[in-house]
């Protein structure tokens, strides 16, 4: 890795164990196949054509990978549930519509190591058996789309995509398939209907599990895109070496998207679990902007519980139970979840104590009202009148019954959906309620309680869109 | 226990359902009602109301090593998940345990009521849904009785018009996509769908389409609000004060089982019932609507001779003496009977008896044969075509013979026409008014005054399905039973009291008493019939005859339960 340099100030900090992001803002490279080959681009696509399928899947399962995109669901077991039986066509698909807000991995390996994610595909869909895969691009990332298309196009002249591949039996096609501007999208069986043609609208599980019954009602594997990636790598460290990344059961490396009020936000590719949210603030991000104090941070992209400055942990360290800080949070699936929240998709937010927490959950609250697709009551009746709440909330213009009304409203939504929209839009109301209680309150008035109130005005009184 | 039942624990009480059973039906079984809005035997389960969310436990899994104990009953313990699930799409299996009633199930209920109401414009009061409204109903079962709601409610379209027969209030609509589903997996009609996102979904009707298929008004039925509305019915009636009564649909050879509701007299809609040996749950508009005729101006209310300036009303004691007296001057030969097959069996037996009686042997009934549609509406678009082929004792195709009672007429070889239930100048029976006025007599027996009433010497005033009873056979040969809904306007009669009587006044004898008794006088004499009764027909029909027809949408629905896609 020593022959690598990169652009002047976009340097990996030291603390990075750059895998995925080798090749991100890397000096003279460039999304082109030569380029990529010029690295030892596809060799292992030509080592995963000679070898069992199952064996590959082996190795996914002994890394330990779990999903990036969010759920840090195992990789290598989610591969295994398509039936033994099955006889129908089995596809794989790429979940590239990043859309949980302050996550921003995605679009940088689709923009400047395309390849890398065509390999780990080409890998995936030999182990899965999938002779067609797709790869399902946001509508805001048209870029991406069209670097990724010259992509599929120069591999497949090269061989390493289409009939044949690398000089085996192995055929391949692959596509790239835009979406039209949902978050739903970011869904698995959501997006398999957008790919259908369809309105995004999750399917019911069970039994639409994608696996068994998934794109055109047959098995389909749905993996993120840096979780593709990193199959390419664990095939070339093999399983075992890989799984020494990492902390265990959280093995690997990777990137944190860190945005908000800290001195550089941006991208960092770390061994999960070996940096602590402090050393991600203080270290990675250079530490909060002069004279502010922290005051809370979502760790897994803006559907995770937030995590408030002064709160306390407990966490098992060994056999014993120790009660830690925020900032001693070591950034791994276990440890978030142990604390209360999730490691999500790894987009960190920090917020410092110049934001106004109100401001900060009506913000989120927008989001998902704005991107609720709608198919079933609580998610779609609830992230709106959270909304509205909370304007009214911003805007000074609610009582503290409407705090408790908020709270009983996401209370309704959570655990009730088709899909985890109903929590990743329930969870910042929840989390910020129990955690802000006393601040959201401050911003209500008691002599407004049961009076009638209009939207447009609350809007208008507190600058907020609709 | 056979292999492939499980034992389910609904509410404390333990039963035993076929594996693969819905929990919703494994409920409906037990007498349980699981509120719902989305879900509909009928088709697929998109699972999106959340109404039917209730508490489920399974065995928990043992630790290894670890053997769960089970009770006296042989019953595992139940471990009880903290998460809700919809009870429409997942199915039983070996202990599950449900819970309607726990406070999980009541919470989830309360807050997916309050949900559907937020946005809803609580316009009950103008709402022609109001009195069937599944909204009001589970509100006031599972709702709280207030809202805390305090916001401005999303506003939208109303009173869109979205085909010729339905009507669209979206404010109203509560995205259940019933509406959606049926007309893309039953009618093959694809045109509606949700536009927007979020909490302004809105249904629409695709750009530059219409909701104008022939099944559109099925849509109004599963609409569970008042989203989805009849033009032809909206604001007639409160439905409360509808009298509802269960008969067939005469539109054609199908049958489609029905349910009629009247106020006063006057039918104001009608709408199908279920039968899953005929109709499904479904049935088509052109049937359902075809009942505006009997409250038409054009009703004949007494009974009418031909003078020499025009036709005058007499008693019915003259006029069926008189039409005896006619019918009896002529020599048998000289004398066609063309009955309807839109007539019960009951008319068509007294019509079989007067042929007998007359000694007729030109008898036939018009053919009305269009093209089935695939789904519901059958080629033969007579109602009863194979009952008067059966009681009538046709040896030919039903209709055959009208091109040869025309020609005899034309030949002066047949001098009188008897004319029942049918208008002989119709497209269908082809006779034109020069042709009648060839007729040395002509009578007509017919529920709505036509030209061929026009040129009878005799105007019998008789009575439309929607006034008799009587049985029927349907196109795949199934028994079924009309009733009565409304009573005859002025004096007219049933057809198969008319018959008696004009039998009564030629041969003298003691007619029956009722429809049931002219049908047991027929199941004596006709062998298809033998040891049934009128009164003894299920309400859903029986089979009469094996056909081995089968109904096109039927054997879809059952392709499709087959493949567990939907319930049946």
């Amino acid at each position: 890795m020593s022959n690598v340099t990169y652009i002047s100030g976009k340097e990996p900090h030291s603390r990075e164990h750059r895998l995925i992001f080798r090749n991100i803002d890397r000096k003279g490279y460039d999304p082109g196949l030569k380029c990529y080959l010029k690295d030892g681009g596809y060799e292992q696509l030509k080592k995963a054509v000679t070898m069992e399928p199952k064996a590959i899947t082996d190795e996914v399962k002994a890394a330990g990978l779990r999903g990036r995109g969010g759920a840090g669901f195992p990789t290598g077991l989610k591969w295994t549930f398509i039936p033994p039986t099955n006889t129908k066509p089995v596809y794989l698909i790429c979940n590239a519509d990043e859309s949980e807000p302050g996550t921003f991995k995605d679009r940088y390996i689709m923009h400047q190591d395309p390849h890398q994610l065509l390999e780990g595909m080409a890998i995936a869909c030999y182990a899965v058996g999938a002779k067609l895969a797709y790869i399902y691009v946001r509508e805001e990332f048209p870029h991406a789309a069209r670097i990724l298309e010259e992509a599929i196009a120069e591999a497949t002249k090269a061989g390493f995509l289409g009939k044949g591949i690398c000089g085996s039996t192995f055929d391949l096609e692959l596509y790239v398939h835009r979406g039209a501007g949902a978050y739903i999208c970011g869904e698995e069986t959501g997006l398999i209907e957008s790919l259908e043609g369809k309105r995004p609208y999750p399917r019911i599980k069970p039994p639409f599990f994608p696996a068994v019954l998934g794109l055109y009602m047959s098995p389909t594997i749905v993996n993120n895109v840096e979780s593709l990636c990193h199959v390419k790598h664990i095939l070339a460290m093999g399983g075992a070496e890989y799984a020494k990344l990492g902390t265990p059961n959280n093995t690997g490396t990777r990137i944190l998207c860190v945005s908000g009020d800290v001195q550089k936000p941006g991208y960092f590719e770390v061994q999960v679990g070996k940096v602590t949210l402090g050393e991600v603030i203080q270290d990675l991000c250079g530490g909060l902007k002069p004279g502010r104090k922290l005051q809370a941070v979502i760790p897994g992209g803006s559907s995770a519980k937030v995590l408030r400055a002064d709160e306390r942990f407990k966490l098992k360290r060994g056999d014993e139970m120790v009660e830690i800080g925020l900032e001693d949070i070591p950034m791994d699936f276990d440890s978030l979840a142990a604390c209360g929240s999730m490691a999500g998709s790894g987009g960190v937010i920090i917020i410092d104590d110049s934001r106004k927490i109100s401001w900060v959950l009506n913000n989120i609250n927008s989001f998902y009202a704005h991107e609720s697709c709608g198919q079933c009551t609580p998610c779609r009746e609830g992230s709106l009148w959270m909304k509205k709440i909370s304007d009214r909330i911003v805007a000074g213009k609610a009582s503290p019954d409407d705090v408790a009304t908020l709270e009983s409203v996401a209370n309704n939504i959570e655990g009730k959906t088709i899909c985890a929209f109903g929590e990743a839009c329930s969870w910042p109301t929840q989390s910020f309620i129990r955690k802000f209680r006393e601040e959201l309150v401050a911003d209500t008035r008691e002599e407004l309680a049961g009076v009638p109130v209009n939207h447009e005005t609350t809007l208008a009184a507190a600058n907020l869109k609709n | 226990m056979a292999d492939d039942l499980v034992n389910v624990q609904i509410d404390g009480t333990w039963h035993q359902f076929p594996k693969g059973t819905r929990m919703i039906e494994a409920c409906r079984q037990a007498g349980v009602e699981v509120p719902h809005y989305c879900y509909h035997p009928k088709l697929s389960s998109p699972g999106n109301c959340r109404m039917c969310l209730v508490e489920m436990g399974m065995p928990p899994r043992p630790k290894p090593g670890e053997e769960l104990t089970r009770d006296e009953d042989g019953r595992l313990p139940i471990q009880w998940m903290p998460r809700p699930v919809i009870a429409c799409a997942n199915t039983v299996s070996e202990n599950l345990g449900i819970r309607t009633e726990s406070a999980l199930t009541k919470s989830c209920r309360e807050g997916v009521m309050e949900l559907l109401l937020i946005n809803h414009p609580l316009d009950c009061p103008i709402c022609d849904q109001a009195g069937e409204c599944r909204l009001q109903e589970f509100s006031v079962e599972h709702g709280t009785g207030g809202s805390r709601f305090r916001e401005d409610k999303v506003k939208k379209p109303k009173n869109v018009d979205i085909g010729p027969r339905v009507r669209l209030d979206d404010e109203r609509c509560i995205m259940c996509s019933r509406c959606i589903r049926f007309t893309a997996e039953v009618a093959d009609d694809p045109v509606l769908g949700f536009t927007e996102r979020g909490s302004h979904t809105t249904l629409a009707v695709h750009p530059g389409r219409r909701l104008e298929n022939n099944y559109s008004l099925n849509t109004v039925d599963i609409c569970p609000v008042g989203a989805l509305t009849s033009t032809d019915f909206r604001f007639q009636m409160r439905v409360w004060f509808l009298k509802e009564i269960e008969s067939i649909c005469t539109g054609c050879g199908r049958g489609c089982n029905t349910e009629v509701s009247s106020r006063e007299g006057s039918i104001l809609r009608q709408t199908p019932r279920e039968n899953n040996e005929v109709n499904s749950t479904w049935m088509c508009d052109r049937g359902r609507l075809d009942f505006h005729y009997v409250n038409s101006e054009a009703r004949l209310t007494q009974p009418l001779l031909k003078g020499s300036e025009g036709h005058r009303a007499v008693s019915w004691k003259i006029a069926v003496k008189t039409l005896a007296d006619n019918l009896a001057g002529f020599e048998s030969s000289k004398i066609a009977i063309i009955a309807s097959a839109r007539l019960t069996n009951e008319d068509l037996y007294l019509v079989r008896r007067l042929a007998q009686q007359l000694g007729v042997k030109e008898l036939d009934v018009i053919a009305r044969l269009g093209e089935d549609d695939g789904y519901l509406v059958a080629a033969d678009r007579n109602p009863n075509s194979r009952g008067a082929a059966l009681v009538l004792g046709l040896d030919s195709e039903p209709g055959s013979r009208v091109c040869g009672i025309r020609r005899d007429i034309e030949s002066g070889k047949i001098a009188a026409l008897l004319a029942i239930g049918e208008d002989l100048t119709s497209p269908e029976a082809g006779f034109s008014p020069a042709l009648l006025s060839q007729l040395e007599f002509l009578g007509q027996i017919h529920h709505t005054a036509n030209s061929t009433a026009d040129a009878a010497a005799v105007v019998l005033p008789g009575a439309t399905s929607f006034e008799k009873s009587g049985s029927m056979v349907n196109v795949t040969g199934r028994l079924q039973r009309l009733a009565p809904v409304v009573p005859l306007p002025g004096e007219a009669r049933e057809d198969w009291v008319i018959l008696r009587d004009l039998l009564q006044a030629l041969d003298g004898g003691n007619g029956a008493g009722s429809s049931d008794e002219v049908f047991s006088l027929l199941a004596q004499e006709v062998s298809a019939f033998e040891g049934r009764t009128l009164a003894g027909i299920s309400p859903l029909g029986e089979v009469l005859l094996e056909t081995g027809e089968t109904v096109p949408l039927l054997e879809r629905e059952k392709e499709r339960i087959a493949k567990g896609e939907i319930v049946g």
